[in-house]
């Protein structure tokens, strides 16, 4: 990639849960400043145990960072609490949108804001969120257990801006929407990207879409990364095209009894 | 009539000495599902103190009070860093366990320094007589009520507004994912515990003003697990109407049928209410989407 440092650096990983169930085996990434970075792979490769490894919150889950570095800014962050990493300018946004339910939509944002020094600010930056999501302007005084599944997705993702975030972490931002809502949040994740500058790493299981919004894209498998590129280099891979987009090599859907026992092996497999 | 009224106000302000000490109940339980036996003795403790401070030391009882509020906060967040910081990520079972430890220990440390005999409190809340049409009240029930009521809106006012108040309720709601927006855990329980001892020094300050010193006063503590569960574990309004109903209870009962028969029906409704409100009055429901 090119000579500029990365923002994010994920240095040869190594991450154990519990103790003894290996779950990241010696991944690397980098992340520089200002793109959208896609991390794709299948169910259990070990995305979101990154994600959680940059952020910090494995510890609570009995996950450690047993070998490898993560620096952010040039600075070792894989040492640090989950509250510290925040202060840095790192904001996880989990998967489930996890919003505080018995909290209103705007005691949410405000939840958000929590490690923000410069208070007087933050009525502000609530306007911002609501200019992106005008939705949850109107809803601003109901409880956030009752919004639907979408307006708590871009209130999770509206949360995670006010605390002003340098790199975003989005862990399935699509994951149980409908698709007319998926492709509103994906063209909110842009735009967030553009106008604030906020760096994006982006979790998803649907590759097509991530890869479409994506500067740059990794895939993982068992805990490592077995393939990265561009966009383009990503989905003209074969491989890519045959077990990520689901297309065959003449682009077209594949029926289920050819899926069911596919001649094609994964090459990365060795 | 008249009695009637004297009875509302003797109820009423016992109910908001419930209503304080269910308060430090709720805000340790909402934060951390940590049940904390030891409220009861951590009332002790700060009526004790305010004691010290005011009846031994001989300070202006503005000055001891102050001091009392803030040696209960420092209290709280000793205990919580000492004695439960070591068991976070534990089953929450043992931390209860623990503080029901700490229930001994507190009075334990109460009796070692002030002895086990009942003394006087130097009332500084004025006593006299204050007619209220044809009633007769002490001046002290009603300004313990208009005290604790102050003391109650202006944590309900920290809660719903303050930047760790609104990260105490996140915590309640999601420990992860408040984790995931910096909140510090540590911070926010050591503060729980602080604000619980507190809102218990002041109810023993009342407390004592009103009955005196002795280590009966941490019986209030069990008299106040109807409270909270009437009025919902995690519920703060449910704290406070819950003591109130509770107070009130007590003092109809034991005015008009008999004295005894008052530590009793607090109970009986208790049950009954739970018959069918199983959260309690006002307990958090579990919010369902369809």
């Amino acid at each position: 990639m090119n000579a500029q440092a990365p923002l994010l650096a994920v240095n040869n990983i190594e991450v154990i849960y519990n103790e003894v169930i290996l779950v990241l085996k010696g991944l690397s990434l980098e992340v520089q400043a200002g793109q959208i970075v896609a991390l794709l792979g299948a169910n259990g490769a070990g995305k979101t145990t990154t994600l959680k490894a940059i952020s910090g919150l494995l510890k609570p889950e009995d996950g450690k960072v047993t070998d490898g570095s993560i620096e952010f800014m040039g600075e070792p962050i894989h040492r640090l609490d989950a509250e510290e990493i925040v202060r840095r300018g790192i904001f996880q946004v989990m998967e489930g949108r996890r919003v505080f339910e018995h909290l209103s939509v705007e005691e949410n944002l405000l939840a958000g804001a929590y490690t923000r020094r410069d208070r007087h600010a933050i009525p502000q930056d609530i306007e911002r969120v609501y200019t992106y999501f005008p939705r949850l302007k109107e809803l601003r005084r109901r409880r956030a257990g009752y919004l639907s599944g979408g307006e708590q997705q871009m209130l999770a993702i509206g949360r995670a801006l006010m605390a002003r975030p340098r790199l975003m972490l989005l862990d399935e931002p699509s994951l149980g929407l409908a698709p007319l809502l998926v492709k509103e949040i994906f063209d909110i994740i842009r735009r967030i990207n553009a106008q604030e500058g906020t760096t994006v790493l982006l979790v998803e299981q649907n590759a097509r879409l991530a890869l479409r919004v994506a500067d740059y894209g990794y895939i993982m498998e068992n805990g490592r990364i077995v393939l990265e590129g561009t966009p383009e280099v990503l989905q003209d891979n074969p491989d890519v095209k045959e077990f990520y987009l689901g297309l065959t090599e003449v682009g077209k859907r594949k029926s289920y009894r050819e899926v069911k026992h596919y001649k094609r092996r994964k090459r990365w497999l060795s | 009539m008249d009695r009637f009224l004297q009875l509302t106000i003797t109820g009423l302000s016992n109910g908001m000495i419930y209503a304080l000490v269910a308060l430090g109940f709720v805000i340790i339980y909402k934060s951390s599902d940590v049940i904390n036996f030891a409220q009861g003795d951590l009332l002790l403790f700060g009526a004790y103190l305010a004691f010290a401070f005011v009846a031994q030391f001989g300070l202006h009882w503005t000055l001891g009070v102050v001091l009392t509020l803030v040696a209960a906060v420092v209290a709280g967040v000793i205990i919580e860093s000492i004695v439960l910081r070591p068991l976070i990520g534990e089953p929450v079972i043992s931390m209860i366990m623990v503080t029901i430890g700490l229930s001994s220990v507190l009075r334990a440390i109460v009796n070692a320094i002030w002895g086990p005999r009942p003394q006087s409190f130097p009332a500084f809340i004025p006593t006299q007589d204050v007619y209220i049409g044809p009633a007769v009240v002490g001046a002290d029930r009603l300004i313990a009520i208009g005290i604790a009521l102050a003391f109650l809106v202006a944590f309900t006012l920290f809660f719903r507004f303050t930047r760790e108040g609104i990260a105490m309720r996140a915590i309640a709601d999601d420990q992860q994912a408040a984790l995931s927006m910096g909140i510090s855990i540590k911070r926010i329980f050591a503060l729980a515990w602080g604000i619980a001892a507190a809102a218990a020094a002041v109810g023993g300050i009342i407390l004592a003003n009103i009955v005196g010193v002795s280590g009966d006063i941490s019986v209030l503590g069990l008299r106040v697990f109807p409270v909270v569960i009437l009025g919902g574990l995690d519920s703060i309004p449910g704290a406070i109407i819950g003591g109130a109903i509770i107070g009130l209870l007590e003092a109809y009962t034991g005015g008009y049928i008999g004295q005894g028969l008052n530590l009793i029906v607090p109970f009986v409704v208790l049950v009954l209410v739970l018959m069918v409100r199983p959260y309690g009055l006002f307990g958090k429901e579990i919010i369902e989407r369809v």
